[in-house]
């Protein structure tokens, strides 16, 4: 095949400007496609630390698993933890399209150097936080995704489709928990309250600082990797969970909590920013434990995968 | 990092049902062909979602190239008489 | 008559609820994220035939939460803890490989049992463990015929383990399946694989006076009385409420 000598002439520029109508004309960018560095960068950390989230977000609710308190609920939850490792796997294979391998993504998830979302460096302390964790962690990470299944990246707009499919249920589920715990004894509602209590807030972080401070937001925006401006998504949020915590019978923490006809919204209080930052710093009650014991896994881990690499080896071609 | 735990890649193709072609539902990481399809149900159908898999080493796909696409497809783009609606049909015939 | 076999839908889905919070221990622990999946994958079927089973012989809540330690009917090998990744194979090769043939007798068994629904429920659990068989068969060849280490781990692991597979032969009430009948096929079938796998079969007894037929007696291992704990401990705490 010779190459159209045109192509070969084409300079950066009017790889450029290919590149620029395309996502301007709400076409996607595919693998292979010429694209700026800068906009693949921003991809591969965005990606990861999805990714990244995915896995990690594993642990705060496996930590449930074994004390589920009837076998329905420990279905649901397992099933709902493995959709985690499979949301993983698939923003990891989306992000290899990308020319990172997985190896190169979990390395730099175990030794800090890209991140994953705050929130699960918060504990579960009580099996109210499965529900609570489902109804507004899920719920705060679907307002956020369901515009990613529009990014202008192919590979990580259809698995943002497909995560969003399997992710309906686990809102759900979160819901339903809270609720049954709601109009159950008053223990139980108690400790629905408190879960409430404690993962409001960092729902609320989860959207990402305001916008006048959010360095990434402007040109993710215009590359349509983002659709949305955080506090946008975060208000929206705000004003679906108000009206369900009300039919769930509970209190969402904050004093300054009001509906403002003005703006058709929930006015809501000052998000406190100081502890965003701690924890983002790794001075969360856990990111200590979340990553240590993603790296344990590693590494107990090796030798079987070792093993596995070992007998492909040596049994290549005929091992069917 | 032993580069003897990095598995391979492989590109997994699924089946939704009968009469459907394979299509691309994503990758994996698999030591060999067996363990992949075996991984590829596990991560791709766990909601029924397939009757078949394939799986594809993913170094062993050859690609076009984004800068080919002209010669490659643009000869396509202008035969639409492969397309049926290219042909005007007399309202009232059937079976066509 | 079309009466449930009470004492072997109790015995049967302790087995599978037992294992099925064994390998529930796993999930975010797995070697390598794809095996994540597939454990949980092998632990919600076995979840769900728990469920059916034990809901067979009222409710499955109670079953599973409100029965002391010596009220299990689960054989020893299945509430074995997890230990390295090459026990939990050698555990999921064992069990796997008797429950397949198990039900697949259960299943085509004709009997009054049909009507009691175990018939069905082993028509569709022989499927299920059919993959948990073939998941444990190709982890057992690769660890088996993989490196020195994974060789050395999965015959400790074997042997280990092979104490406990004798009681899963013990006749049971109830059950229209000759199980004693069954351990010659199991042990070809076991035989195989460990060849196949450069292992060696585990030349110690297969049983031991405690470990025989101890399970099904309500006789069970120390740590699972604190795998119990942990299970019912929450339901326990709050008597009476739903969840």
């Amino acid at each position: 095949m010779t190459t159209a000598p045109a192509v070969e002439e084409a300079t950066e520029s009017a790889f450029l400007a290919a590149f620029d109508a395309a996502v301007a004309a709400d076409s996607r960018i595919e693998p292979r496609d010429w694209m700026p560095d800068a906009y693949r960068a921003t991809l591969v950390r965005q990606m990861a630390q999805h990714a990244h989230s995915e896995i990690i977000g594993m642990q705060p609710e496996a930590n449930w698993i074994t004390r589920a308190p009837s076998l329905r609920r420990k279905a649901i939850l397992m099933a709902k933890v493995q959709d985690e490792a499979g949301h993983g796997l698939y923003l990891y294979s989306a992000t290899e399209t990308l020319g990172v391998g997985r190896d190169e993504l979990l390395d730099k998830l175990h030794s800090g150097r890209q991140r994953y979302s705050s929130i699960f460096n918060y504990p579960t302390l009580t099996w109210a936080d499965v529900g609570a964790i489902g109804w507004l962690v899920d719920g705060a990470a679907i307002t956020n995704q369901v515009p990613l299944c529009r990014c202008s990246y192919g590979p990580y707009a259809r698995a943002m489709i497909r995560i969003c499919k399997e992710e309906s249920f686990h809102q759900r589920q979160g819901y339903e928990l809270l609720l049954t715990l709601s109009r159950g004894t008053a223990e139980q509602h108690a400790m629905a309250q408190d879960a409430v209590d404690r993962w409001w807030w960092p729902s609320l972080m989860m959207f990402g600082p305001p916008d006048e401070e959010s360095g990434h937001s402007a040109q993710s925006m215009e590359w349509k990797i983002k659709r949305h401006s955080n506090d946008e998504l975060r208000q929206r949020f705000v004003d679906i969970c108000v009206p369900q915590a009300e039919i769930l019978g509970l209190t969402l923490p904050d004093p300054d909590l009001r509906w403002n006809e003005e703006r058709g919204s929930y006015d809501y209080g000052d998000i406190d920013w100081t502890e965003f930052q701690q924890v983002l710093r790794g001075n969360g009650p856990c990111n200590e434990q979340r990553i240590s014991q993603r790296r344990q896994a590693h590494e107990d881990g090796a030798w079987v995968r070792e093993a596995a690499s070992a007998y492909a080896a040596k049994h290549e071609g005929g091992a069917r | 990092m032993s580069p003897a735990t990095d598995w391979p890649l492989w590109e997994v193709f699924v089946r939704s049902r009968r009469g459907l072609s394979h299509s691309h539902a994503g990758s994996l990481h698999a030591p060999d062909a067996t363990m992949a399809l075996r991984q590829a149900r596990d991560l791709y159908t766990r909601r029924g979602e397939g009757v078949s898999i394939w799986v594809v080493p993913s170094s062993q796909i050859t690609a076009s190239s984004p800068d080919e696409k002209d010669p490659f497809f643009e000869p396509a783009a202008d035969k639409p008489y492969r397309h049926p609606t290219f042909y005007e049909i007399p309202e009232g015939v059937r079976h066509l | 008559m079309n009466r449930v076999p009470v004492t072997a839908a109790i015995a049967l889905g302790d087995d599978a609820l037992v294992l099925a919070q064994r390998l529930g221990e796993w999930a975010g622990h797995a070697p390598v994220l794809e095996e994540d999946v597939a454990l949980a994958n092998i632990a919600l079927d076995l979840l769900g035939q728990a469920r059916t089973l034990l809901s067979m012989a009222g409710d499955e809540d109670q079953h599973a939460y409100l029965r002391e330690e010596r009220e299990f009917r689960n054989v020893q090998l299945v509430e074995q803890p997890n230990g390295d990744f090459a026990h939990t194979i050698a555990r999921q090769l064992y069990f796997a490989t008797y429950q397949q043939l198990m039900y697949s007798e259960l299943a085509t068994a004709q009997s009054e049992l049909e009507q009691g629904g175990l018939a069905a429920l082993a028509a569709k659990a022989v499927k299920e463990v059919a993959y948990h068989r073939d998941h444990a068969v190709q982890w057992t060849l690769r660890l088996g015929d993989g490196t020195p280490e994974s060789h050395e781990r999965m015959q400790r692991a074997l042997d280990a383990l092979w104490r406990y597979t004798g009681e899963l032969f013990q006749p049971m009430e109830g059950l229209p399946v000759d199980l004693p009948a069954l351990r010659e096929p199991w042990l070809a079938a076991i035989g195989e694989v460990v060849a196949r796998a450069t292992l060696t079969m585990p030349d110690g007894p297969d049983r031991t006076p405690w470990a025989a037929g101890a399970g099904r007696q309500g006789v069970h291992t120390e740590s699972f009385g604190r795998m119990l704990a942990e299970m019912q401990h929450l339901h326990r705490a709050h008597p009476g409420a739903s969840w």
